[in-house]
């Protein structure tokens, strides 16, 4: 494996093969999906992360003067939608799952390429809604929709906000059955379930929860949308309906929706830790047997965000004793990365550094759930902004940590250049700091009993507030650099060989960035996963 | 209390000691584990660096070890699960002689009924040391009645009665939230618990005149015409309704469900979904014709019918027949 | 791509309409019948949503639900079931067709498939307007005499759910079964590749399927139904 000589520019690959808008449009190759699915959540992201700094800056504060309560529900509200369901859900499979399955598993796209870029245009389609929805006004219901709020009193646009993730919702499942179809039926000779990559294995437990999950979601989002037209009342307590079932429903989805954010995540990092500790990662089977059992055992908690909300006593305890097990596979997984690094050779790339960064935060977030499932504590703690931290150290500390990551980690083979290392450390330390001072502060606040959702706050609760904001600032320059330096080296960047890493995986046999077809011949394969142990060229630290 | 920088929320009812406990267990628990990891990772990244010019030695895996990490952690996991869900148990179950108040929410604004007649808005008197049972509904969208400084929070629903108690500790003005989203004035859907000293609190109920909450309902019983169908003396067109409450009732689709608040209320705004076995479906609705305070009051002398003549420990009322005036209907907008 | 179809079919002769990504006609065939599959799963936990509603509100308010049901029209619902069975039959018998290359047989068994479907929602056409007119559409519209209009209600807002998703369903089987016979008379599919034609067979059962369930649920809850 000689690095090549020729510059990539000048081998024909997806991206020189064709040019024009049409060429990009029309096009049914999973690589060039994938960079549209790259453009459209990035641009969610920054709407998001906009909308996250006023709330941080309203949050400055006691008194609610920056904006008004109203515009502030609202910026709470499409902050949560937009960052769910246009970014998080998305970021890891549509983008970095659609551009490397195929290639991992040695195909030469996914299994039905045209409903992959008709899932692309779902979301476009969902995403046109989103901003239809945010540009006239906005839905003020939080992200969770609850009635009888969201049916009968909520006075904003409720029913294009739920059309929006109705249609997102579609471009999330079609994407799942690519993904499991392709898993299934499109490895290459000699690649068995046992040698797929851990990513694979995180992609296919997560398009499990995608196809299983998200129909609910979108059923039960269309009933809201009913009541409101029409006035069905299905969940409306006025009129007989049962608030509670719509929680029940809509947790149904949302909580296994955590860990379609997560487990890709996941994925990813058991790729990085591997790579830059040259070693097989430590208990592979463990470790996919444990993406599975989270995706399994992720159904049966959902009720654990409804402790206080009325349910009865008996199920809150057998909701609490399913979500202790579904800690079990969490912890093996942070385990097995810990003892992955023991004896190997580590370097410090910038993918690792984010790797680190994922290990620490999504730790606390995992730890402080075991404070939540813990019933006579969730009862205080629930809807304060302890929940608040807890999810955004899984969603934000966790899932957002491992999707810029695996951007630097297999950008070379998306781009063919190299990132500057020296920025995406600084990056990446930034985005640490960062993230914990605005996200830890908040823990504390949650147990001093400070309510999420909240415009005005009591005075004692204001240095941390103060802290948290601070941190969101800090946060905010770490997630602008990386898309300056990646703009920056798409045609300045270093050009990268096949494999600059020295890894293991098929992906870094073909050329960077691949042909159309991804391999000039199908390969076929005859080692095991993260062989590292027969791969001979160790690159130098960086 | 308004310090300028509390790192620990005030600690003010029989309940906060309890959760605070296995808070802090978990918070040394996970702390120990966090860091215990965080060490791990630290040392593994310093010892094996790859500029050292080490090379990695490969280790397949070890099921033993597999075995204990997930073993181990379920264990403590079960612990932590029995601890946290018996804290819940009790909190989830209040004494049988607890005092009560009926808890109107509303956007935005808390109302409080006590029994004794007295009436409040975002602001709740209870004394120290006596348990205190919360019958909560809302009027229109779900909101959450959350006491930090108790540690104790339940969602209030339209429709429905939810239930929270617990007894004060500690005399002080504590903060009342709403913990559920509810609109455009959720933030400021607050209030103030204002825990007192028995004697303070006996002085405080005596301040103004007020009706028994029962004989509110009584009256209510009377000039809505229930009296003609649930008599006390002969069988009416409707069961009788003394000592009805809290018992077995058979239904007349062969089920038996027990007589709670819930059932008398779903009884009196849609009276024909769980009907009496032997009576039938002729009671009119209910439903938008009295407010929710109207149906505490009702609810509250159908309960208090309960009583034996001399009276039960804990109530402080019994609805005798002398009228203290007209009921006030209490229309808080 | 070489295209040689008189001779049998090799990994190295190519079908015309083996698609560039997979291997062989096998491997293609799989993908896209796993694929069908998984996407009906789908589909069930859709309506699964619908469904669980209904369980719940039954149990709750089973008196209102058998009044509500008491106003469905057991003989459309009973001839709307037959329909949908003989066009199940039609339509596995279209799958027959394409598998043993009868393209005359398989058209017109699509056709009378789609027939047999307008037939349905015609007759879904002329219950909905009856319950329109009966005031029998939840929101201002509606008026129940009975102890229990609140619950009767929720029935009936269950039902126009259900069926107007299940409607919406056959609607758009109607259409891509039109663009299978189209495809179908162009010659497309035979014994070498019918994957299409039964990949809509397969949904069309579904949505039948889900009527089945529907049927009983919904008109049949009391023994009262005279006829």
């Amino acid at each position: 494996m000689a690095t090549s000589p020729t510059p990539a520019a000048e081998r024909e690959n997806y991206l020189n093969t064709e040019y024009g808008i049409r060429s990009w449009l029309l096009t049914t190759d999973h690589k060039r999906i994938a960079l549209l699915y790259l453009l459209l959540i990035t641009f969610f992201f920054f709407i998001g992360g906009f909308f996250a700094l006023l709330i941080r800056l309203e949050l400055l504060t006691p008194a609610g003067d920056l904006v008004q309560a109203d515009t502030y529900n609202k910026l709470f509200t499409m902050h949560g939608q937009v960052m769910v369901f246009f970014f998080l859900i998305p970021a890891i499979p549509a983008v970095l799952g659609n551009f490397l399955i195929p290639i991992m598993i040695g195909a030469k796209d996914l299994a039905f390429p045209r409903i992959n870029l008709f899932s692309w245009y779902l979301l476009v389609i969902g995403g046109l809604l989103m901003m239809y929805t945010i540009l006239t006004g906005g839905a003020d219901t939080g992200w969770t929709f609850y009635p009888p709020f969201s049916t009968a009193f909520a006075k904003s646009q409720v029913v294009t906000a739920a059309l929006a993730i109705f249609v997102a919702g579609f471009s999330s499942i079609l994407t799942g059955l690519n993904f499991i179809v392709t898993i299934h039926r499109m490895r290459a000779p000699g690649m068995t379930w046992s040698r797929l990559p851990l990513f694979v294995w995180a992609n296919y437990a997560t398009s499990i929860i995608q196809v299983l999950g998200t129909p609910v979601l979108a059923i039960t989002l269309m009933l809201v949308a009913l009541d409101r037209l029409f006035a069905f009342g299905i969940f409306d307590p006025q009129r007989g309906g049962d608030p509670l079932l719509f929680q029940h429903l809509f947790w149904f989805y949302s909580h296994p929706a955590v860990y379609i954010m997560i487990l890709p995540g996941m994925g990813v990092v058991s790729e990085v830790v591997s790579c830059f500790s040259r070693k097989r990662i430590f208990g592979y089977k463990f470790m996919a047997l444990a993406l599975i059992a989270i995706a399994v055992l992720g159904f049966l908690v959902w009720a654990h965000h409804m402790f206080v909300a009325g349910i009865s006593l008996y199920a809150a305890l057998v909701f609490s004793l399913l979500s202790y097990l579904v800690a079990v596979p969490s912890a093996i997984k942070v385990f097995n990365w810990t003892a992955t690094m023991y004896k190997g050779s580590i370097s410090y790339a910038t993918p690792m550094l984010y790797a680190f960064g994922f290990i620490g935060l999504f730790t606390m977030g995992g730890l402080t759930g075991l404070f939540l499932a813990a019933l006579g504590v969730d009862v205080h703690v629930t809807d304060t902004y302890f929940v608040i931290a807890h999810f955004h150290y899984i969603m934000v500390g966790g899932m957002v940590m491992a999707y810029i990551g695996g951007l630097h980690f297999w950008w070379p083979k998306i781009s063919g250049r190299m990132y500057p290392e020296a920025w995406g450390k600084l990056a990446a330390l930034i985005i640490f700091v960062g993230f914990n001072l605005t996200f830890f502060p908040q823990f504390v606040l949650g147990y001093l009993g400070m309510p999420r959702r909240y415009w005005q706050y009591s005075p004692e609760f204001q240095v941390l507030n103060v802290l948290s904001t601070a941190g969101a600032t800090i946060l905010a320059v770490g997630y602008v650099l990386p898309m300056v330096y990646f703009l920056w080296s798409m045609r300045y960047g270093k050009v990268a060989d096949e494999n600059p890493w020295g890894a293991a995986g098929l992906e870094w046999m073909t050329a960077s960035p691949p042909p159309t077809f991804n391999f000039d011949e199908t390969p076929v394969v005859t080692w095991e996963a993260y062989d590292y142990a027969n791969l001979k060229e160790v690159p130098v630290e960086p | 209390m308004f310090q300028t920088f509390p790192l620990w929320p005030e600690r003010a009812s029989t309940t906060a000691g309890g959760v605070d406990a296995l808070f802090i267990f978990l918070l040394t628990l996970c702390g120990l584990m966090a860091i215990m990891i965080f060490i791990m990772i630290l040392v593994f990244a310093a010892k094996y660096r790859r500029s050292r010019g080490r090379e990695a030695e490969q280790i397949e895996g070890s099921n033993a070890l597999e075995l204990t990490w997930s073993g181990v952690p379920l264990v403590i996991f079960m612990g932590i699960f029995v601890w946290g869900a018996a804290i819940y148990f009790k909190e989830r179950t209040p004494p049988q002689d607890s005092a009560e108040i009926y808890t109107v929410a509303k956007q935005w604004m808390w109302k409080f009924q006590h029994m004794e007649g007295q009436r409040e808005i975002n602001e709740l008197h209870v004394p120290i040391g006596r348990d205190v049972k919360m019958i909560m509904t809302s009027q229109d969208v779900i909101h959450s009645f959350y006491v930090p400084a108790f540690r104790i929070k339940q969602d209030v629903l339209p429709g429905r009665y939810t239930v929270a108690w617990f007894r004060a500790t500690k005399a002080g003005r504590y903060h009342l939230f709403c913990a559920e989203y509810c609109g455009t004035s959720h933030s400021g859907m607050i209030g103030d618990v204002v825990v007192m000293q028995p004697a303070q609190y006996e002085q405080w109920l005596s301040g103004g005149p007020a009706a028994p909450l029962a004989q509110t309902g009584k009256q209510l019983f009377l000039s809505l015409g229930c009296s003609t169908c649930h008599r006390f003396d002969v069988q009416g067109r409707g069961p009788n309704l003394m000592n009805a409450y809290n018992r077995p009732v058979l239904l007349d689709d062969g089920r038996t469900i027990t007589a709670d608040e819930n059932y008398l209320r779903e009884s009196i705004l849609t009276p024909a979904v769980k009907v009496v076995s032997g009576f039938k479906p002729i009671m009119p609705i209910f439903q938008g014709i009295i407010s929710e305070e109207q149906l505490n009051a009702l609810v509250a002398y159908i309960k208090s019918l309960n009583q034996s003549p001399e009276g039960t420990a804990g109530t402080r009322n019994t609805p005798t027949g002398s009228p203290t005036g007209q009921p006030q209907m209490m229309q808080v907008q | 791509m070489s295209h040689s179809p008189a001779v049998v079919t090799h990994d190295q002769v190519h079908n015309p309409a083996l698609q560039h990504h997979f291997a062989t006609m096998e491997q293609q065939q799989e993908a896209s019948t796993m694929g069908m599959w998984v996407f009906l799963i789908t589909e069930i936990m859709f309506f699964g949503g619908m469904f669980t509603a209904y369980m719940v509100y039954r149990y709750m308010y089973y008196q209102a639900f058998v009044a509500g049901s008491e106003k469905m029209d057991f003989w459309w619902g009973t001839i709307n079931t037959v329909v949908l069975i003989c066009s199940s039959l039609t339509m596995a018998l279209a799958v027959r067709s394409s598998q043993i290359g009868q393209r005359k047989a398989l058209v017109v068994l699509l056709i009378i498939t789609m027939l047999f479907g307008c037939v349905f929602m015609g007759i879904k056409a002329i219950e909905y307007t009856g319950h329109w007119k009966e005031h029998q559409f939840p929101g201002t519209n509606f008026h129940f005499e009975g102890p229990d209009p609140q619950h009767v209600e929720i029935f009936f807002s269950l039902y126009w759910a259900m069926t107007g998703f299940h409607a919406l369903h056959m609607l758009i089987g109607i259409i891509i079964v039109g663009v299978i016979a189209f495809y179908s008379w162009r010659g497309k599919y035979g014994p070498d590749y019918y994957n299409p034609v039964e990949n809509v067979g397969l949904y069309w059962h579904f949505v039948d399927m889900v009527w089945i369930y529907l049927y009983p649920l919904l008109y049949l809850i009391s023994h009262k139904h005279g006829g």
